[in-house]
């Protein structure tokens, strides 16, 4: 699952880094928070032995091997914050100094198995264990499903990024230039992979070592980071640190924002108008009918346009129609320049709203 | 092939780890030409011709970059033999098996068929698969040029000095130095347990045995961070990361990132 160099665009490295950056920082002032002085040491030390278990080759029921990531344990012992830091961290390291996994897709690859899996296990960790004891069976089984879907969820999100690569770039001739192969070819390849060898051996790996831990150190499935190492007994649910106390504060979602604004060019996959919002120009054109009939149970389409959408249609010409600046010839510029130009709008209209409430008010308190 | 041989693979494994890295810290002492570069040069030059490789479209510019860091290898005392079993046969192993099926799967002009078997190579798919392994073996190339040329703490210095945080740089050196620590405690502790095996385990026991292994190494891990933190505090450690750069530019150097940024640039603008 480790992208190397070549595998996928620049541009797709680039908004990975992007999204991967504000998960790392997210992730480090978080720990920061929680561990003070005491994160680094122990990051570090837990990202070694994250490096060391995905050298482990854990034996499998039908007497093959498979090797793990060991994001569900991580995400069990340290939450999904520290998880992200952990696994990244050991990422890195196999990428900078053994050659494993490419410099260029770092980012996507840290999305893909320290974000995406750290977020899935934990997820899935507290959706199985719920409230059950430390020692129960059931933790044994979360950790189970929860590495198993964790290794498959990053497996999925590999396939769909090396899967859109020929859809985007490509030639003129139609050479794909990076990843060759289409979504329905390498997601299978992808899965059928992970949904055997690699997920069961995520899977055994997780929960044997949860079976273990509640045998041998239950403190560290009491959620080592928020200080309950030492816990014995009581059923708790495992709180580490990752259990959002506050309510997210506007700079987290302005990071937010500016990810999901970097991302809205992936709504050039889409293929073919969504239905119901054709153009009268989509009633003329026979490509477009046959996709209308198509996607409306085969009805007959009125054979012009119908006269309620020509006389509105004229109503009102949209600076940016259909996401795409006449003035832009990439698509995907156009997308995230529509993106800028309409987060913008809505940021003024809400600084517009915020000052006439103020000045209301204000006004209201001098009556 | 016996039963019991994942462990012997895993064993392998970490001995290979720790052969890497103890053949990348002999090199980068070797006088060559990368070794009396700035570090900060070395990094941000060998990063610029990655990145146009990813940039460049055109088959003839990758393998002009390719010779360039062939050229770099030699010229900086890499031993190609090294390269070839660390770098290209594992590439063209892996990036060629996967390569190879889009001859037949990329739609486009047919260059060969064989009409009785369904099957065609088109041009289009030859020239992706070619893409594809020239990138990623130039790609993985020049990294491991520069790995095999820097000493590691070098590259975490340089990569301070681009104003990567001091807390991951200190994350990702720590990280590095107990790698090795806890390689060399799960190595032991797979070798008695091998040296006490008699016979063929279960499947079950051996996946037992793997993950009691991997859960002992956790709580030693713990415990090993615990002490670190100590250590770390006892000799004031208050939180603040300081790192040292005694790094200096001389002239060869900025001719160097000089060159360095001009290949790049004619790689992105002839392959464009």
């Amino acid at each position: 699952m480790h992208i190397p160099d070549g595998y996928l665009s620049p541009s797709t490295c680039a908004t990975f880094y992007v999204v991967a950056a504000s998960g790392w920082y997210g992730a480090l002032k978080r720990i920061k928070q929680l561990l003070a002085t005491r994160a680094i040491p122990l990051i570090s030390v837990f990202a070694a032995f994250c490096f060391v278990v995905m050298m482990f080759n854990v034996p499998l029921p039908g007497g093959t091997t498979g090797h793990a990531v060991g994001v569900g344990v991580s995400t069990i012992v340290l939450g999904p914050w520290g998880s992200i830091l952990a696994i990244s961290i050991a990422l890195a390291i196999q990428a900078l100094f053994f050659g494993d996994g490419g410099i260029t897709t770092l980012g996507a690859n840290c999305f893909n198995m320290a974000m995406v899996g750290s977020f899935t296990a934990y997820a899935l960790y507290r959706l199985v264990a719920a409230n059950s004891d430390l020692k129960s069976r059931r933790r044994v089984l979360a950790a189970a499903i929860a590495g198993y879907v964790a290794i498959n969820a990053s497996a999925l999100v590999t396939a769909v990024e090396l899967g859109v690569q020929p859809m985007l770039f490509h030639d003129a001739s139609g050479t794909p230039l990076y990843a060759p192969y289409p979504l329905h070819v390498a997601i299978p390849a992808m899965m059928i992979g992970h949904l055997t060898l690699a997920g069961l051996a995520e899977a055994v790996i997780a929960a044997g070592m949860v079976s273990y831990l509640q045998r041998a150190d239950l403190g560290l499935l009491g959620g080592l980071i928020s200080g309950t190492r030492g816990v014995s007994g009581p059923a708790s649910t495992p709180t580490p640190l990752a259990v959002a106390t506050s309510e997210p504060s506007p700079g987290r979602l302005w990071w937010i924002v500016a990810c999901l604004m970097l991302l809205t060019p992936l709504g050039i996959l889409a293929a073919g108008t969504a239905w119901g919002e054709w153009s009268s120009a989509a009633f003329t054109s026979p490509h477009t009918r046959d996709q209308i009939a198509a996607g409306s149970g085969n009805h007959a389409l009125p054979s012009s346009v119908p006269v309620g959408i020509q006389r509105l249609s004229a109503v009102w010409t949209a600076p940016f129609p259909g996401y795409a600046p006449s003035f832009i010839r990439n698509p995907m510029f156009g997308y995230l320049l529509s993106a800028i130009f309409g987060v913008g709008l809505l940021v003024l209209a809400s600084l517009i709203a915020r000052a006439v409430s103020r000045k209301w008010s204000a006004g209201n308190l001098h009556s | 092939m016996s039963r019991n041989s994942f462990l012997e693979s895993t064993l392998q494994g970490f001995a290979r780890a720790v052969s890497k890295a103890l053949q990348s810290e002999h090199a980068a002492t070797q006088p060559g030409l990368l070794q009396h570069l700035d570090p900060r040069v070395r990094v941000l030059g060998i990063l610029a011709l990655v990145v146009s490789v990813v940039l460049c479209r055109r088959a003839e510019a990758i393998a002009a970059i390719f010779l360039v860091a062939v050229a770099l290898a030699v010229a900086s005392r890499v031993s190609l033999t090294s390269l070839a079993r660390r770098v290209w046969l594992v590439v063209l192993g892996f990036s060629g098996v996967i390569a190879v099926p889009a001859l037949f799967l990329t739609p486009g002009e047919p260059l060969v068929a064989a009409p009785a078997l369904h099957l065609s190579i088109s041009v289009q798919g030859v020239r992706t698969a070619v893409l594809l392994v020239l990138r990623v073996e130039t790609a993985a190339t020049l990294t491991t040029v520069l790995v095999l040329s820097t000493a590691w703490t070098h590259i975490l210095k340089a990569l301070r000095s681009l104003h990567l945080p001091a807390e991951i740089v200190t994350m990702l050196a720590m990280t590095h130095r107990y790698v090795f620590l806890l390689i060399e405690t799960a190595n032991q502790m797979f070798e008695s347990r091998q040296s006490r095996t008699v016979g063929i385990l279960s499947s079950a026991e051996r996946r037992r045995m793997t993950t009691r292994t991997a859960g002992v190494l956790l709580s030693k891990s713990i415990e090993l961070s615990q002490e670190v933190y100590l250590a770390m505090l006892s000799r004031g450690f208050r939180g603040e990361v300081r790192l040292l750069s005694d790094f200096r530019l001389q002239l060869c150097d900025y001719a160097s990132l000089t060159a360095f940024f001009l290949t790049a640039c004619a790689t992105v603008w002839m392959g464009r």
